[in-house]
């Protein structure tokens, strides 16, 4: 059974998917998601002890050896990817028991369930997977289960939201097929190792660089680095409560890890930093997207909204680790991939609670939200805190890494950056907490705290926000044996 | 010349790929907007059987070598079948894609009675 964990971990979970859809009743598909999801959670875990204590686990899917067969490959990185979804997942199935009873009818649960746990397969297997085609497919079973999610919403710009980012999300998946198949057409190969051994040998070929160059676009308009975000803000702020939540703490991170399997174990530092000079793209792009997102929040009046275009200030942050092309740099990258997962989560929460409660999260009816429903206001400022970045909090230990990072190459102007980009972020967390605090509560109408079922996975991610803010030991070793495993490239 | 007609299947992709991308972005009509996204996925799936084909090769069935009245087997040239397997898959996620994406303008159409564009921003931002 141990032996077939990397399998499991995603059988499993995609074999109960059509079971919830045929349940049929919405108590027994939550259960059975709920199943998936801590099954899932469970897996991961002991996957990543394991290859904490044994190394890279290489599984031949069917015992298929690689070239022919699909593989799948477990190193530090991808089982701590793998182990963030999952962990997001297993929170966020909790929550979506009270959020989703209220906002999608009974016949439609069990299909919300189905697809929540397809997204939930395909975001752990693009993490683990060690084959460039393999991760093409997962990408669409949780790009597809994805659209279906958010035109759940409520909200008739649920439908246009996620019809735009099938528009886009479509054709970032369409440009990643290209970049697969020119590489495939030059060495022969599908696998992620075998690649890496054979395309130092054809580089200097025109059609290596041009399968870079599309599969950079491909996965940049996954993880909405901007200028490629116009999909998310939209996405997010219409999406169901839980799935908001989920989506903003795994599907953008999970294609910042696929980028960095491709710059790295794929093509390597040498092709990408050296003779592609990434870093020139990526840092300018990332500080546009820190300042100019940044600033756009601080105007949005719909919470959600708000949140969301942070959620791609936040992406310019760990695309900035990125581009530092450092083992400090990519390891501020891993750790804020992690941390703002938890912060992001329990934000979005918090706003999920709000939109029980009071049927809507713009700022002008949150007024005096403070009294009425202190444990939700209580963990959205703490979030926020996280999300400023003060100490104590894992916001502040992956600025921090990110700063230190900015130092080691003596770029003062991008640690400049990161600070001025946490001033934003108090700015718009300011913001929220201004009105809910100090404005006039609306006495027509009588607002009570949110349920326990919404109150104790939210808090659940604040805790751990501040439990990994206070300990960070255990994540930035994770992170940094991961960033170095990443940058040696493949042993 | 001859690098040119021997192309000529990778310049079929190129125009194909660019009609789809061009109708994906400039056309308002969210129904036209999937067509020109399939076009283009299309376009994707031709570049790859193109890669895959080895020209005077036949289909990588294997041949027995009594089958032909003592044709040696050792002499057929196989084309490259993955590439073409590969499309299956990609095949299958393009009709998916194409499905979600159709009956969720079937729902737009329901919810705002109009399937263009322009006419949805007007009508959101007039809320």
């Amino acid at each position: 059974m141990s032996e077939n964990l990397p399998a499991l971990l995603i059988v499993v979970p995609l074999i109960l998917a059509p079971v919830a859809a045929l349940v049929g009743r919405r108590d027994l598909s939550w259960a059975v998601a709920a199943a998936a999801c801590w099954w899932a959670f469970g897996a991961a875990l002991a996957l990543l002890r394991r290859v904490q204590a044994e190394g890279v686990i290489r599984y031949e899917l069917g015992g298929w050896a690689p070239p022919i067969g699909i593989e799948y490959r477990v190193d530090l990185a991808s089982a701590f990817v793998a182990l963030i979804v999952a962990t997001i997942g297993a929170v966020t199935v909790v929550y979506a028991r009270t959020s989703i009873a209220q906002e999608i009818t009974e016949d439609r649960a069990p299909l919300f369930y189905a697809a929540y746990i397809l997204c939930l397969t395909g975001l752990m297997g693009i993490a683990i997977t060690g084959d460039v085609f393999n991760v093409f497919v997962f990408l669409e079973i949780s790009s597809l289960s994805a659209y279906a999610l958010i035109a759940l919403g409520h909200d008739r710009r649920a439908l246009t939201a996620a019809y735009q980012y099938l528009i886009m999300g479509s054709v970032g998946a369409t440009f990643i097929v290209i970049g697969i198949g020119l590489m495939y057409v030059m060495t022969g190969t599908l696998n992620m190792v075998d690649l890496a051994e054979r395309l130092p040998a054809v580089a200097d070929n025109r059609t290596i660089p041009v399968a870079f160059a599309f599969l950079t676009v491909g996965v940049t308009l996954k993880l909405a680095l901007f200028p490629l975000h116009l999909w998310l803000p939209n996405a997010y702020t219409y999406a169901p409560s839980a799935v908001t939540a989920f989506m903003a703490s795994t599907a953008t991170k999970v294609s910042v890890y696929l980028l960095l399997r491709f710059f790295f174990t794929v093509f390597g530092f040498d092709f990408a930093w050296v003779g592609m000079e990434l870093h020139r793209v990526l840092m300018p792009l990332s500080v546009v997207a820190i300042l100019a997102m940044s600033l756009v929040a601080i105007y949005q009046t719909n919470v959600k909204r708000l949140l969301a275009f942070s959620s791609v200030a936040q992406i310019g942050y760990m695309m900035l680790g990125i581009s530092f092309g450092s083992v400090l740099g990519v390891t501020a990258g891993i750790l804020h991939l992690f941390n703002h997962a938890l912060m992001k989560g329990a934000l979005f929460m918090a706003m999920g609670c709000v939109m029980y409660r009071v049927g809507s999260v713009s700022t002008d009816r949150m007024a005096g939200l403070g009294k009425a429903m202190p444990w939700t206001m209580a963990a959205f400022v703490l979030a926020g805190l996280s999300l400023i970045g003060v100490p104590l909090t894992v916001g502040f230990v992956s600025k921090w890494y990110l700063v230190q990072a900015a130092l080691e190459q003596g770029q003062w102007a991008v640690a400049g950056v990161v600070m001025v980009g946490s001033l934003m972020a108090l700015v718009y967390i300011w913001k929220v907490v201004e009105v809910a605090y100090f404005g006039e509560p609306d006495p027509d109408h009588e607002l009570r705290e949110a349920p326990l079922g919404l109150l104790v996975p939210t808090w659940i991610l604040v805790i751990a926000s501040f439990w990994f803010g206070i300990d960070a030991t255990t994540t930035a070793e994770v992170a940094t044996a991961a960033a170095e495993t990443l940058l040696r490239g493949l042993p | 010349m001859s690098g040119m007609l021997g192309m000529v299947n990778y310049w079929a992709v190129i125009v194909l790929m660019m009609v789809g991308f061009y109708t994906l972005i400039a056309r308002g009509n969210l129904v036209k907007k999937l067509i020109g996204l399939n076009i283009f996925q299309t376009a994707v799936i031709m570049m790859y059987v193109s890669f895959g084909k080895i020209t005077g090769a036949t289909a990588p069935i294997l041949i027995q070598s009594g089958d032909h009245g003592g044709g040696g087997a050792e002499h057929v040239v196989y084309s490259n079948p993955i590439p073409h397997v590969l499309m299956l898959t990609a095949i299958v996620v393009g009709v998916a894609t194409l499905s979600v994406g159709l009956s969720l303008v079937v729902r737009i159409n329901e919810a705002y009675g109009t399937v263009d564009e322009d006419e949805i921003n007007r009508k959101d931002n007039g809320l």
